[in-house]
């Protein structure tokens, strides 16, 4: 028989239909429901008439406006990092904004913990910005007037708090970050990566619920990137915060987010978590995009184990069925048994050496070899 | 296929375009040579309007009620600075430029103040060089007051910049002489009209320099801002005013340099201080006692722009955090405080009231025995390029353009800025000549259109060679830089001193003094736009083989094509606006009609309708020499 992986089992797919079941009920942090932003004359107009069913370049040439976002709906676990990836002009700089509401939204609606955010006033508006969330910039937004400590407080200073107490607040953050001895520096003496470790502390300073991140990594070097990454996911780690992530890095997104939602002219393509996107792209341009990423990363054995036959042998190795294949490699190596993969203690299924080697050579899930 | 059909379609316009030009040019010469001498329109001194005008002046001199809180208001400002500097005495003054210098820039600057004040009453010119600065004070205060709140609207809005932009245009391009006699007419002569006329020219500066600060403040930065939940009041407190900081020192400085450059010239309508020295020797044709003068008011530009220069560099906390100092607090707080305790002693021991006598110092006999040299081994040179210049050109181009008829010129006109400008521009020089023609001054703007056309053709001649040299000698460059600098904080009106030197009082004098005045901008501009051709392009076509000739006529100056027109539009501008000054030194036209509108009551129709025309005149070669840029303005004030 030939190497063919079984189509994803039901628990796994399809994916966004998943996600939004664990999610929903109102305990997710954030809740997208319906965003549309659209850029020129009537924005207001065209939402809910046959203009919105037109594509972008379409609707250009008949209105002048241009969507930005297309009624995009996605929920947030508490605690979790989302990310959406998507190439420039997918709209995904500006979704962000509209989460914040740095730029108005034409429709649809935002829930921070079920408040709705369209509707809240100017003045209610900048209290959960001073306390709620707070955001990373691709390019850094710092003051150059100010020392790297004053920066870093700048958050507690526009909510209004004592000097002394910010200041003590920020060399925490300082430190926290990694930037211990560089208080008293201004931003352009710094490097790239450390300008943007004093944005991390600027955001992490007001202890926000929320932390937005916009492509906060696309202006550092590969090596300051991979660093910075590293760094929030220890963060994440340490102070536990939910994080919505943009990026047009598949790779990061891959490797920072629990669940990743790809975008493309405007609209979500689909919502999943990374082994998800990988292992069951929902279109060809999704699986355009994927299709570099190195498998054995990204994908568990569930995704390329086969049916158990009678007269297996069952005396090899066993893994759950959540282990990212690469993990397996080395012992698959070391025996000529199958690896039983297991779910609960309970038998599923089995991986040969020629899946793993399937999957480290780059095929396809659901592909026939 | 396509590509050469399109080339040869393009070579074909061109064809056509550039025949119809040669047809339409040498329909003007027919023209000119079968009808000249008739449909003319020599000048009269009796114009109905200028009467009427007259009319309008009593009238408003006696309805006075409005005006006159205003002028005595404006009046009580200066002198309320006038008396600051005299309580001072001339210690104190001096003392307090020295601590300023000390305190924010360094010991040498501190240095370099003190002797260049005590250089003002050494020259004997104490109080005419504090009268002036007390003017410059209170026009530069009201400047910012009005100027810097506009400037930071104009930089959040976009709709206030749209409004502002062709308003401050307008003022950028009036020459100075033109509006002196609508403000005496509303506010009399002496200070106040020339505070006035200071404010408005210096405040372009203000507001478009504090718009650009605010504008340049990154977005991003904004943005982090409001993110964390800044208000409107936090965002302009916290974010845009501090960023813009160096903006707002060269916004600063560049109004005092404006406001200084425009006193002097306020002398014309009554205003005391240096000013009024300069004006009085350049009549007697002393050059040694103008330039006593002139070199005070360049010692007080000096002083005041790196003064102010150093102020603002100051205000940048990274600026201050990155220089060490030697002898830290002590020099930068105590020795100043010192310097001022000292200054505010004196009094004690010499009298402040008046420079001591013992110390003064006149370039007068020297300047005027070196003037005395120079023309009498020179002269016959000088002279001799003045003749040729004057016959060859300036004579012929006057007589062509007083002599055609006059429906010839403006058809003429017009004809020329559609083929530069598009037809709107047309249309405005078309509707610019008619009121010319109503003003009844068509004879004396043909004549002064006539020197600003030849000043304005040498300016662009030795600019280009300048700035062709300057852009391909980075050495060259380096030289040039400081007399270029010098140049640009130089008010205008001492360029009348070299001129005056070189060809006594005449017509081409005025000119002369054009070109000096309207050549830095011009080689800057010139070099800017060869040195911004993008080297991957002369990198390109050096690799094909272009010979250093060839690179310049067939890559670098067609692609600063845009730097080009700008300089050519800049130049005419500045030519303009010198050339009607120069009736100080013998250009008669439209500036000697404003100038005798000051002195002679009967007269003052024919200034207020001289002033009119002058600006008309400044609008129709604007519009001509305007090209297709939109963005101009905004960059010369990048490049000035």
């Amino acid at each position: 028989m030939t190497a063919q992986f079984p189509a994803p089992a039901p628990d796994l797919a399809p994916a966004a239909q998943t996600h939004a079941a664990a999610v929903g009920g109102g305990k997710s942090a954030i809740s997208v429901k319906g965003l549309w932003k659209i850029f020129g004359p009537g924005e207001k107009k065209i939402i809910g008439t046959p203009l919105a069913e037109l594509s972008r370049d379409e609707l250009r040439v008949a209105t002048g406006s241009n969507v930005a976002v297309r009624d995009v709906s996605f929920d947030v676990n508490p605690g979790e990092v989302f990310v959406v990836m998507g190439l420039s002009g997918s709209g995904k700089s500006t979704l962000i904004r509209c989460l914040t509401r740095l730029i108005e939204p034409t429709a649809g609606e935002v829930l921070l913990d079920g408040e709705d955010i369209g509707k809240a006033s100017m003045a209610r508006l900048r209290d959960l910005r001073r306390h709620r969330f707070s955001m990373v910039f691709q390019h850094f937004g710092l003051l150059p007037h100010r020392r790297v400590i004053d920066n870093v407080a700048f958050g507690l200073e526009i909510r209004g708090e004592a000097k002394k107490g910010r200041r003590d607040r920020a060399a925490e953050l300082l430190s926290l970050v990694g930037l211990d001895g560089q208080a008293d520096r201004y931003p352009d003496q710094l490097s790239g990566g450390m300008q943007q470790r004093v944005g991390l502390a600027r955001a992490l300073a007001v202890d926000p619920a929320v932390m937005f991140f916009d492509e906060p990594f696309s202006a550092l070097d590969p090596l300051i990137r991979r660093d910075m990454q590293n760094e929030v996911i220890r963060l994440h780690n340490e102070v536990g915060k939910t994080m919505i992530f943009i990026t047009h890095d598949l790779a990061e997104a891959l490797k920072l987010g629990d669940h990743v939602a790809i975008m493309r002219n405007g609209a979500i393509v689909q919502i999943g978590r990374p082994e998800e996107i990988v292992g069951a792209p929902a279109d060809d341009y999704v699986a355009d995009f994927v299709q570099d990423v190195p498998k054995s990363y990204v994908l568990t054995l569930g995704w390329i184990m086969r049916e158990v036959r009678p007269g297996d042998p069952l005396d090899g190795p066993e893994f759950p069925r959540s282990t990212i294949i690469r993990t397996a490699v080395h012992v698959a190596a070391e025996t000529d048994r199958p690896i039983k993969v297991v779910d609960g203690g309970k038998l599923v299924g089995m991986v040969d050496r020629v899946q793993i080697l399937a999957a480290i050579a780059g095929f396809e899930p659901g592909s026939a070899a | 296929m396509t590509a050469i059909g399109a080339t040869a379609g393009a070579t074909g316009i061109r064809v056509t375009r550039r025949t119809l030009a040669g047809v339409l040019a040498l329909a003007a010469v027919v023209i000119f040579a079968l009808l000249h001498g008739q449909w003319t329109l020599p000048h009269n001194d009796d114009y109905d309007l200028f009467r009427t005008l007259n009319g309008v002046r009593d009238w408003v001199d006696q309805n006075r009620t409005l005006l006159e809180p205003i002028r005595l208001a404006i009046a009580g400002l200066v002198s309320l600075f006038d008396d600051i500097l005299a309580s001072l005495g001339w210690p104190g003054v001096i003392a307090a430029a020295a601590a300023t210098g000390v305190a924010f820039g360094s010991v040498r600057l501190g240095l370099l103040a003190g002797f260049g004040f005590g250089s003002l009453g050494a020259l004997g010119l104490w109080d005419p060089s504090m009268a002036t600065l007390a003017m410059v004070l209170a026009a530069v205060l009201l400047a910012l007051l009005i100027g810097i709140p506009l400037g930071v609207l104009a930089g959040r809005s976009a709709r206030v910049q749209a409004v502002l932009s062709p308003v401050l245009d307008f003022m950028q391009i009036m020459p100075a002489m033109a509006y002196l006699t609508p403000i005496t007419l509303l506010f009399l002569i002496g200070v106040a009209p020339a505070s006035v006329a200071t404010l408005i020219f210096a405040i372009p500066a203000a507001i478009r320099i504090t718009a650009l600060g605010i504008r340049e403040v990154s977005t991003t930065t904004v943005e982090a801002a409001r993110s964390l939940g800044a208000t409107d009041n936090q965002v302009l407190r916290k974010v845009l005013l501090p960023l813009s900081r160096r903006a707002l020192g060269l916004a600063v400085n560049q109004t005092i340099m404006l406001a200084l450059s425009m006193v002097v010239i306020t002398s014309l309508i009554g205003a005391p201080g240096l000013g009024r020295n300069l004006q009085r020797e350049l009549s007697k044709v002393n050059v040694g006692g103008a330039f006593d003068a002139g070199i005070a008011i360049v010692i007080l530009a000096i002083m005041l722009d790196r003064l102010t220069a150093a102020v603002a560099e100051w205000l940048d906390p990274r600026e201050r955090a990155a220089r060490t100092r030697p002898g830290g607090r002590l020099v930068t707080v105590a020795l100043p405080v010192a310097i001022i305790v000292v200054g505010l002693a004196a009094p004690a021991l010499v009298d402040a009231t008046k420079f001591p006598d013992t110390l003064l110092f006149s370039f007068r006999d020297p300047v005027n025995a070196a003037v005395g040299w120079f023309t009498g081994t020179f002269q016959p040179a000088t002279l001799a390029f003045k003749d040729a210049a004057t016959i060859i050109v300036l004579n012929p181009l006057e007589t062509v353009l007083v002599q055609a008829p006059v429906w010839l010129v403006g058809a003429a006109l017009m004809t020329v800025a559609w083929f530069t400008s598009g037809r709107r521009a047309a249309v405005v020089v078309g509707a610019c000549a008619a009121l010319i023609v109503g003003l009844g001054l068509w004879e004396h703007s043909m004549q002064t259109m006539a020197n600003v056309v030849l000043g304005t053709l040498l300016t662009l001649a030795i600019g280009l060679v300048i700035g062709i040299l300057s852009a391909r000698n980075d050495r060259f460059r380096a030289f040039l830089r400081p007399f270029l600098d010098m140049a640009q904080t130089l008010p205008a009106f001492v360029y009348l001193i070299p001129a005056l030197a070189l060809f006594n009082p005449t017509r081409f004098t005025a000119i002369v003094a054009a070109v000096i005045y309207a050549l830095p901008p011009v080689i800057r501009l010139v070099d800017v736009g060869i040195r911004s051709v993008p080297p991957a392009v002369v990198e390109a076509s050096t690799a094909s083989g272009a010979t250093e000739a060839q690179l310049l006529w067939k890559v670098q100056l067609p692609m600063s094509r845009q730097a080009l027109l700008l300089a050519a539009n800049q130049g005419i501008v500045m030519v303009l606006s010198m050339v009607v000054i120069g009736a100080l030194v013998g250009a008669g036209a439209l500036g000697y009609d404003v100038i005798t509108g000051f002195a002679q009551g009967k007269d003052f129709g024919k200034g207020l309708a001289a002033g009119l025309a002058i600006v008309l005149l400044g609008i129709l070669l604007d519009r001509i020499t305007q090209g297709a840029g939109g963005t101009r303005r905004e960059g010369a004030a990048n490049a000035g």
